[in-house]
């Protein structure tokens, strides 16, 4: 180990977290490779290998024999200072050798307040932060994730993005490299090369023109590069790389457990859900495939939990069979089988009854709206009813800690809708009351309001954010109405507001970025790290104003995002952006097909719904 | 009494693992490889290990001690193999063996370091003085309590023997016998006592390594 990352180890928090060496990861010797590759994820260790995705692309990219993937990660302002402070590079985790050097470096964009540390890391690797000014083919900067439905406020730093799911485009990028690599091709050849790849968007090879007013006037593609990126999909799960045998973390991590994901997509269709909407079309893992892996996964690692991951978990058509296949191997080992992300319904409790006979962790449900009629506006197909029956199920069989979150600001809230919310509350209590085994035990209810954020594809894209001053009013209301006795968490709305402008912001972002990196933002998903004031003074140093982002979207604007296309139409948002107003559900695509159009992304058609 | 023990060194990488850290790599270590062992009861089982004297993040260990049962699965002399290959870099399980002593009576641990001071590249005179200064006959040093409270402790009596030799330049070589518990004296609590009663001496870096561990007669504790 080099002798001063020696040095400045013990003296900084959870050193484990700098060294690698764990179980699981994968050490190739650096001459028997052609391509060195640094999955990059722009937040702390602990989060980084929560993170599935990351050990399924790990697991892809270290199958192909000639690439190295490695891991960096960002450090923790105690590591980084230490790090700068001794001119140590960021390095990857398996060989130690500075990331700056590898071939290609891909970042996984989870959220937008990730962004300044992306830039942070390339400027900790001895780079260029801008992709403009990192003239030659390596280090090759590209970047995928759920924040990269909407690149365009990062199109300045990053070469190319990858648009959808990695397993598939992730290999044929690295291989077309490769072959650019081997030919000595310039990055322009390679990036004009790479954007004929479905699913590659290189932000360089589109001009955006705009309007006086600001806003964006076209979105014109260059050099043959096609008019719309589609996003790419894994159309047969089944046959996907799973990581059964992946790194286990010697040190603490956020979910420290197996997670088996059951399906992609969702079926329910709430309208505010960027997920339900990108992640489509369903596609499920069949329950014994699933089972197999599981129970692999379980005996490789040592892991004692183990958890079903999706957006909506029960809606997975064989949830019995697959519960029950994990259970009987499970049970007698001692390791548990959690469930999150169930529906209020009977059948959902059920499952968790069978699941959970012993220990009772708390429950979680997320009515979102505390009205029926916002329900219905934002299509969260969940009554009053029916979560008042899972909660008196569940308080008959002895559970007593129960979350609720909500969300304020969501499109046509009134002050009534917000106050519904603590008479749905007071519910909860009366129903509680009234069906409790253990009363001695007390209700332990949270109520959580989060500030709605609107995001790009969905229908609820071209709505406007609340102002921070009305989310702090309808907080104050909520906080008047709620019944004592129960603890209410709201977020602050300033980091939504900040995230509401880079969540649906254009390319002239970037100048704002890179000066809020400048002063010294990183880690802004961090309440450690994040300053409000920062981002507002950079703002206005910029001459860009958050609000421009956060206001509506007029019907027949460019959007930043509309030349990239996630798989359902801007057709079928725009219905669902009436049928919100109109305040009508759309079913769940199994009791009916809505025609997103998501269906079309494989060939032949895909979806399990 | 636990009926089994492990002897593990821990070094390079893994120096950095906590206790608790290791606590878990070597419960997830023993699934890995099919050892069944002892659990407690209860709801929410957990694994019956113990490592003997929590080693500080940073010090390395040729000698550690874990104690388990050993209920089914590979025998006992397969489980050095086995378990190292299960285990992050830089641990190494050296023996696996029937217990029959107990962890209480450890009452020594020798141990070696490595002093570094960056502006001085000659030593012998450090190492003199270092030599002198812990061969007081009292040695009180500042520490705190669990419960943050400060008193005053005389390592003198818990320095079986200390050597300092020049080790190249800017380096000096330590070697000591240590009492290891009741009270313990750790790296920590030397490096307190220099930098509190002889602030010049004070190394600018340090690495320590635990080697042995002995029982009250100094005889080597298995």
């Amino acid at each position: 180990m080099d002798k001063q990352l020696q040095r400045i180890l013990p003296r900084v928090q959870k050193p484990a977290r700098y060294v690698g060496g764990e179980v699981g990861q994968v050490v190739k010797r650096a001459e028997d490779v052609r391509i060195r590759l640094g999955l990059c994820f722009p937040d702390t260790y602990e989060i980084a290998m929560s993170n599935l995705g990351l050990h399924i692309l790990y697991g892809v990219f270290n199958e192909m024999d000639y690439v190295w993937c490695e891991r960096v990660f960002a450090p923790w302002g105690d590591m980084a200072a230490e790090m700068r402070g001794a001119n140590i590079p960021l390095y990857g985790l398996e060989s130690g050798d500075s990331a700056g050097e590898f071939d290609m470096l891909g970042f996984s964009l989870g959220y937008e307040m990730a962004y300044t540390t992306v830039l942070d890391m390339l400027d900790q690797m001895g780079l260029p932060i801008r992709s403009a000014d990192r003239t030659g083919l390596a280090p090759l900067v590209f970047a995928g994730g759920s924040a990269a439905y909407n690149p365009e406020p990062m199109a300045d730093f990053i070469d190319l993005f990858v648009l959808g799911e990695g397993e598939e485009v992730g290999p044929e990028l690295i291989a077309l490299y490769d072959q650019a690599k081997s030919d000595g091709r310039t990055k322009a050849q390679f990036l004009r090369q790479a954007a004929g790849i479905p699913g590659v968007y290189v932000p360089r090879l589109y001009d955006v023109s705009y309007h006086p007013d600001g806003m964006i006037a076209g979105i014109t593609p260059q050099s043959g590069a096609p008019e719309r990126v589609s996003k790419r999909i894994v159309a047969d799960l089944d046959k996907s790389h799973f990581p059964v045998a992946g790194i286990v973390p010697s040190t603490e991590i956020v979910h420290d457990r197996v997670v088996l994901e059951v399906f992609r997509g969702c079926i329910r269709g709430c309208r505010f859900c960027q997920a339900g909407y990108t992640c489509r079309p369903m596609r499920e893992k069949a329950a014994a495939a699933l089972i197999e892996q599981g129970i692999a996964a379980l005996g490789n690692t040592g892991y004692q939990e183990i958890t079903l991951s999706s957006l909506s978990t029960s809606d997975y058509s064989d949830l019995g069979a697959l519960c029950d296949g994990l259970l009987d191997w499970c049970a007698s080992r001692h390791i548990s089988l959690s469930l999150p992300s169930l529906r209020a319904d009977n059948f959902s409790m059920e499952i968790m009854e069978r699941v959970q006979k012993v220990r009772k962790s708390g429950l979680t449900f997320a009515p979102e709206a505390g009205s029926q009629r916002l329900r219905d506006v934002i299509n969260k197909n969940v009554t009053e009813e029916a979560l008042l029956e899972s909660l008196q199920v569940a308080f008959a069989g002895g559970w007593s800690g129960v979350k609720l979150y909500f969300m304020l600001g969501l499109p046509t809230e009134s002050d009534e809708d917000v106050i519904a919310i603590a008479e749905l509350v007071q519910k909860v209590q009366w129903t509680w009351k009234k069906h409790a085994v253990n009363k001695n035990r007390g209700l332990r209810l949270t109520v959580s309001t989060s500030c709605f954020v609107p995001k790009p594809h969905t229908a609820f894209q071209w709505e406007a954010q609340d102002t921070m001053e009305e989310y702090s009013r309808k907080v104050a209301i909520l906080r008047e109405h709620i019944p004592r006795g129960i603890s209410y968490n709201w977020h602050e709305p300033e980091t939504s507001f900040i995230e509401a402008a880079l969540s649906r912001g254009d390319r002239r972002l970037g100048t704002v970025i890179e000066a809020a990196w400048r002063s010294g933002a990183r880690l802004d998903a961090w309440s450690d790290y994040f300053s409000f004031d920062r981002w507002m003074a950079v703002f206005a140093d910029c001459g860009i104003d958050p609000a421009f982002y956060a206001r509506s979207r007029g019907g027949g604007e460019v959007l930043p995002w509309s030349h990239l296309d996630v798989g359902v139409s801007e057709e079928f948002l725009r219905r669902e952006r009436a049928a919100a107003y109109a305040e009508s559900l759309t079913p769940d695509c199994r009791s009916d097909c809505a025609a997103c159009g998501a269906n079309l992304m494989a060939k032949g058609g895909v979806c399990n719904a | 009494m636990p009926r089994h023990r492990l002897r593990f060194a821990k070094t390079g990488k893994a120096v950095y693992l906590s206790h608790l850290d290791l606590m878990r790599t070597m419960q997830r270590a023993f699934l890995r490889t099919g050892v069944t062992i002892r659990h407690t009861e209860g709801f929410n089982p957990h694994a019956y290990i113990s490592v003997a004297l929590p080693l500080s993040v940073g010090v390395e260990s040729r000698c550690e001690l874990l104690d388990f049962e050993r209920l089914d699965g590979p025998s006992l002399d397969r489980l050095p193999e086995l378990l190292t290959a299960q285990l992050p870099e830089g641990i190494e399980v050296i023996s696996a063996y029937e217990a029959e002593t107990k962890v209480k009576d450890i009452a020594w641990l020798s141990i070696a370091g490595t002093l570094e001071y960056d502006a001085q590249p000659n030593t012998a005179e450090l190492a003199q003085r270092l030599t002198a200064f812990f061969a007081q006959p009292e040695l009180s040093v500042k520490k705190r309590t669990k419960k943050k409270e400060e008193t005053e402790l005389n390592i003198a009596p818990l320095l079986r023997q200390i050597t300092f030799v020049p080790d190249g330049d800017h380096k000096i070589k330590l070697e000591a016998v240590v009492a290891a518990q009741n009270p313990p004296l750790g790296p920590g609590l030397l490096l307190d006592a220099i930098s509190q009663k002889a602030p010049d001496l004070a190394p600018d870096f340090t690495v320590f390594s635990r080697l042995e561990a002995y029982d009250r007669e100094m005889r080597v504790f298995l």
